[in-house]
């Protein structure tokens, strides 16, 4: 059954954003990475989709719909970031650590 | 088995090599063309899962829409040519073992799983798709186009604010970089 493929392909995917994540610095390549994971979900939504029924093709939708804000929110944060600082370092978003 | 494992050695040449590349590229460009690399290659699988409206709208918002933004924000926000990363040795171990340790418990779970239960369905086609969302799926379609509206509205409110204060490290060239870079 191609099922477990499936899901170890997108268990691999999901552990590599959570790679990305943990050693990036740069803001852009954090949202790179947050991609990735958030491809590994939809795969998996999918995967069960075809395999077993559930209902995960509207869900892919919304979570697509939600990944497209999450960037432009992002990227919006990236460009007030880099004129506070001029760089995308997260290392200098640190104004509002306790 | 024979077709499981050729699933799996193509979904990992379509999709994770392409991630590998996305999150150990030094350039900050080159990683983006990785990512749409990787999502490309998730529409491929999809398609091959019988989700072929998936795939399309995979193609059209991923690549078409968030690739293109994020290659946008880098050309504005970019200092140099051939940004690189700093990333120090004892941080990129400790990420590739948080990775792996993940990746090892979330997989023993999977290959213990018995998945025989399972058949093989013909997904919905996109007419009921379609229907699906506007019957069943309408509160959460609602909600959606909300958080779409509110999302671009605070991008914009956030991007076009002015720096009441700039930060008094912040060189002077700098602000000639932006007065430079707006049209």
């Amino acid at each position: 059954m191609t099922l477990r493929a499936l899901l170890l392909v997108a268990t691999a995917l999901f552990s590599i954003g959570i790679y990305g994540l943990l050693t990036r610095r740069q803001a852009v390549a954090l949202l790179l990475s947050i991609e990735v994971m958030a491809n590994a979900a939809n795969l998996v939504f999918v995967a069960f989709a075809r395999y077993g029924g559930a209902p995960g093709h509207p869900l892919v939708l919304f979570a697509l719909a939600i990944t497209v804000a999450e960037v432009a929110v992002g990227l919006a944060l990236v460009m007030l970031l880099y004129r506070r600082h001029g760089d995308t370092l997260l290392d200098l978003a640190s104004e509002a650590k306790g | 088995m024979t077709e499981e494992l050729g699933f799996g050695l193509l979904a990992l040449i379509l999709v994770g090599v392409p991630a590998l590349r996305v999150v150990t590229s030094g350039n900050l460009v080159r990683a983006i063309l990785w990512l749409a690399a990787t999502l490309l290659g998730t529409a491929v699988l999809y398609a091959l899962l019988h989700a072929a409206f998936l795939a399309g709208v995979q193609v059209l918002t991923y690549v078409g829409g968030v690739v293109t933004l994020m290659v946008f924000g880098v050309m504005v926000t970019r200092k140099h040519e051939g940004t690189t990363f700093t990333i120090d040795g004892t941080g990129r171990l400790r990420g590739a073992l948080a990775a792996l340790g993940f990746f090892a418990v979330v997989a023993a779970a999977i290959v213990r799983t018995d998945l025989s239960a399972l058949s093989v369905v013909e997904p919905p086609s996109t007419q009921d798709l379609a229907f699906s969302l506007l019957d069943r799926y309408l509160l959460a379609f609602e909600v959606a186009s909300v958080l779409l509206l509110a999302a671009i509205v605070s991008a914009v409110v956030l991007a076009r604010r002015r720096d009441p204060a700039p930060d008094p490290a912040t060189p002077r060239d700098a602000a000639a970089l932006r007065e430079g870079s707006t049209p």
